[in-house]
């Protein structure tokens, strides 16, 4: 049974050098790209796996290798901007809920169930098709429906260090409790939090491929990974394989490290959450 | 009454959630870009015709009379129009509900079919090749995005193995759907005896099926396997086992009967997952149901039915997560009978 | 008359991450007809593996790995599982701690008791319902009709003990294994368990092994005692003689530890924690909290000796003392 913990472990170090090579091609894409991801070649067009083009070319010439590294900048960065909005607004309307309670509570509260009573992929549609199709449309979208959960697990906390921190307060300084308060949540809430970050990521790049994959949220000439499915998606009934295949494995793969990390995460940093293996 | 008390509880509690999803849905319709009074008069309309438009749609009002408008027409069944079909969209909704009803079917179906078993049997041979096999498909299939499975299925099957069909629809061209008694092809073609359309269907409906209960597999699969190990663990199996009963009776009949209890709780979360899954595997299948309804309409510029799916979405989450709760009330005898 | 139960050198391993630990550490003793023999010790000491190993209901990372158990003339460790589920529930039965979380609560009691009929007599439904609700009356449930269609939530904690040993009763068994049956109930209601249990072994003739952490327990219904510690036996004794004259260290460090009307003594908690039975050391294991350690107590374990009839002590000091004789 230790060997299970330690090839978790071992398996979720590789999920997160995985993770840093996705993240460094994303960042260093135009110097790691062996092409222009917008240079066209109509002579290579549609050709498959070659060594001049690892991933092969689509309609237009395109180097497929080129594009998926490119798109993972737009993936991975809506990813982190939809999940640190989500994870702020979320932990600062929980902050407010559990510690003002009341109407203000109560408002809040019904908020999140409205928002919670949609599936999440849904509600991303809805929001994306009334905003308009852009880039931080899409992010804003992704965003509100994550907010629920950060904002449910920051006022639980808040709810628990209020009923016990406060009171003992209270009763030996006597002043500033909101300051003993916001000292003894945070440490508290860190764990759950991150543990819920680095999942939701995963769940962020799944939103926003499928988003893009029915044609909502990112526009040509932008190219995302679930755009691109969708462009090779035609071609293949006729064989052309390779232009579906490697952006659905780049978000298989990047959304998979994040799980894992994620799992990982929530077995060290808080064994209460750990369900049974 | 116990019971009672529950299910009026859980009754009332669906009220305030449908006025949070009104609110939502009327939010997301007053979002839209543009001005709803001119893309009804035209282009060409002078400002007094739009402006007439306008009172007339009861633009001009406050807010929360415009909900109220938007919410009493929703009690009257009144969606809007397509600009695309034409056609009011509750028409076109009870048009399309058929195919959506059939795939979401089709792949619970699949989802239960093999994920229960799955869970069961992973449970009961802990750490056995099976149980790491599907705990690795598990974490895998949460990460593998569903319209990405549906093309390579439709790879392997339809290019490779030539045994799906082209992904054009519920049916093949050349085969006339079943006279319509539920509008579900398979149940309509099996119930009067159409042979050739009972086939084409099913064969149509084949790997749409599996893309989606693929999909939506995994946390079924968890569930059961957790449940199932943790009651395995528990005094009352320990008990049973004591009293003699022969351990494939305990295992497959007392310890499987209370573990497919809480089970019935994550039915409602899949549901979710299935409609959130359902427009996707529409597209990529191109199953004429509400999702590529829904989507379609969108490139033409309409916005009107993509809200519409997305408010009747979430309408259907809250009565089937209802249903779920009461199911499992009815389920359970210690809520049946507190 | 021959020992109804014959336990030899019992050792139970279970096998974990942290490495082995050897929760039953040649455990012996007997048990005779009609008898209710008490096994006492503190959480940890290993009663209620004993118990689950009579029954091979020992499951990986849980091992038997040595030891003789014989019932009735047979040997029950070399039965094959399905010999063995004859046995179960039939010849010997157990009654579990926690009576609520060992009922299955989608059940109603009376098919939990019913369905054992059918098994162990191939009784039909009706006859076995019939005997269900005999067995009911038996433990003293009123309306045993109306109780038997209920769920074992909704009855006490009480009630639902009685139903767990009319459940244990039904076949018959000439043993009872019974653990920790009082534990979380009410101290009348634990009372009135105890005298039905003791009334239904006479009744019926079974012996009860009965185990407890409780010495309350054990004098006021037990014929014989045995002592447990961190997994291994101590002391066997007839209950006064256990109570008047405790030979071994632990025991008599039990003794001291409750609380006594009758005489004017402090109430003396045992020293230390019972020790880790996760790869532990060789020898005695009491004796890093015994007061009358002696040097080779560590290095070799004390056999069990005759120290008088019914009287029978591991302990090196004890030995010493002269106090024994060699089986």
């Amino acid at each position: 049974m230790r060997w299970r913990r330690l090839t978790a472990n071992r398996l979720s170090f590789v999920a997160l050098c995985g993770l840093l090579v996705v993240v460094m091609a994303a960042l260093l894409a135009p110097w790691v790209a062996p092409y222009d991801p917008d240079e066209t070649d109509a002579e290579a067009a549609l050709s498959s796996v070659s060594l001049g083009h690892p991933l092969g070319t689509d309609i237009y010439g395109r180097d497929q290798l080129s594009r998926v590294i490119h798109a993972a900048r737009v993936d991975l960065l809506v990813a982190l901007s939809a999940t640190a909005i989500a994870l702020t607004l979320g932990s600062t309307l929980g902050a407010l809920a559990g510690y003002r309670g009341g109407w203000v509570d109560q408002l809040l509260m019904r908020a999140v169930d409205a928002v919670m009573a949609f599936p999440a992929f849904i509600l991303a549609m809805g929001i994306t098709a009334a905003l308009g199709n852009s880039t931080a449309n899409v992010v804003a979208a992704i965003a509100i429906t994550h907010v629920p959960i950060y904002t449910r697990l920051i006022r639980g906390e808040m709810l628990k260090v209020r009923e016990t921190e406060y009171a003992e307060a209270a009763r030996t300084v006597g002043n500033r409790p909101r300051q003993i308060v916001l000292v003894h949540l945070f440490p508290n809430c860190v764990p759950p939090l991150v543990v819920q970050a680095t999942l939701a990521m995963g769940f962020a790049i799944l939103t926003v491929a499928a988003l893009s994959f029915i044609g909502l949220g990112i526009q040509p000439p932008q190219s995302e990974w679930g755009q691109m499915t969708a462009e090779g998606a035609g071609y293949v009934v006729s064989g052309e394989w390779w232009l579906v295949l490697f952006p659905g494995l780049a978000i298989m793969g990047t959304v998979l490290a994040f799980n894992l990390i994620g799992d990982t995460l929530r077995d060290v940093l808080d064994p209460r959450m750990r369900g049974v293996r | 009454m116990g019971f009672g008390g529950y299910l009026v509880r859980r009754l009332l509690l669906v009220v305030p959630t449908l006025v949070g999803v009104t609110v939502i849905s009327f939010a997301l319709t007053n979002l839209l870009p543009g001005n709803p009074a001119l893309v009804k008069a035209g282009a060409l309309a002078t400002p007094e015709v739009v402006q007439e438009i306008e009172r007339q749609m009861g633009l001009d009002r406050p807010l929360p009379v415009q909900y109220w408008r938007y919410v009493s027409g929703l009690l009257r069944g009144d969606l809007g129009e397509s600009a695309s079909t034409g056609r009011p969209v509750l028409e076109d909704f009870r048009q399309r509900v058929p195919a959506t009803l059939e795939l979401t079917l089709a792949s619970l179906l699949v989802a239960v079919v093999i994920g229960v078993p799955l869970g069961v049997l992973s449970a009961v041979h802990r750490d056995s090749l099976l149980d790491h096999v599907s705990r690795v498909l598990g974490v895998g299939g949460v990460a593998m995005p569903s319209f990405w499975t549906g093309l390579l299925l439709l790879y392997v099957f339809f290019y490779l193995l030539g045994v799906a069909p082209p992904p054009l629809g519920r049916l093949a061209a050349d085969v006339s759907p079943p006279p319509r008694l539920t509008g579900l092809y398979v149940l309509d073609a099996a119930l009067t005896g159409s042979g050739a359309a009972l086939v084409s269907a099913l064969h149509h409906l084949m790997l749409p099926a599996l893309t989606l209960g693929f999909a939506v597999m995994a946390p079924l699969t968890r569930m059961v396997r957790a449940t199932m190990l943790e009651i395995l663990e528990s005094d009352y199996v320990k008990a049973a086992w004591a009293a003699g009963l022969p351990r494939r009776r305990v295992v497959y009949g007392d310890a499987l009967r209370n573990a497919l209890i809480p089970v019935i709780t994550v039915l409602g979360v899949i549901f979710g997952f299935l409609m959130a899954g359902n427009v996707v595997v529409e597209m990529v299948y191109a199953w004429p149901g509400l999702g590529h309804y829904a989507v379609t309409a969108l490139v033409t510029k309409d916005p009107g039915p993509i809200q519409s799916f997305v408010l009747f979405v979430a309408v259907m989450y809250v009565f089937v997560n209802l249903a779920v709760d009461l199911l499992y009330g009815l389920a359970d005898p210690r809520i049946r009978l507190r | 008359m021959s020992a109804l139960l014959s336990v030899r050198d019992l050792t139970v391993h279970f096998v974990t991450d942290g490495g082995v630990v050897e929760a039953v550490d040649a455990v012996s003793f007997e048990v005779w007809p009609g008898e209710i023999l008490g096994v006492v010790g503190e959480s940890g000491s290993g009663k209620s593996v004993t118990a689950l190993a009579l029954l091979r209901l020992i499951r990986p990372p849980g091992r038997i790995v040595g030891g003789a158990v014989s019932f009735e003339g047979t040997d029950l460790l070399g039965l094959s599982e399905e010999q063995m589920r004859a046995v179960r529930g039939r010849r010997i039965s157990m009654v579990f701690q926690s009576p609520r979380t060992a009922l299955n609560p989608v059940l109603t009691v009376g098919r939990q008791i019913a369905r054992l009929f059918e098994l162990h007599q191939g009784a039909s439904a009706p006859d076995a319902w019939r005997r269900t609700l005999e067995m009911l009356a038996l433990v003293k449930i009123a309306e045993p009709a109306r109780r038997a269609r209920q769920y074992a939530h909704q009855l006490s904690g009480g009630m639902c003990q009685r139903v767990m040993i009319a459940m244990a009763l039904a076949t018959s068994p000439r043993l009872l294994l019974a653990d920790e049956p009082t534990t979380g109930l009410d101290v009348s209601i634990a009372a009135q368990i105890l005298e039905l249990l003791r009334d239904l072994g006479r009744r019926t003739g079974a012996a009860i092994v009965l185990i407890t952490h409780d010495l309350g327990v054990v004098a006021e219904v037990c014929d014989r005692v045995a002592v447990m510690h961190a997994g291994q036996l101590v002391e066997t004794a007839d209950v006064h003689t256990l109570f008047a004259r405790p030979l071994h260290p632990y025991t008599r460090a039990l003794m001291r530890s409750i609380p006594r009307i009758d005489r004017d003594v402090a109430m003396e908690p045992i020293p230390g924690t019972v020790p880790s039975v996760l790869a532990p050391p060789p020898g005695c294991r009491y004796a890093d909290r015994c007061p009358r350690v002696l040097d080779h107590c560590r290095r070799e374990r004390p056999p069990l000796l005759e120290a008088g009839p019914e009287h029978d002590v591991a302990c090196h000091a004890v030995e010493r003392d002269g106090a024994v004789a060699v089986r």
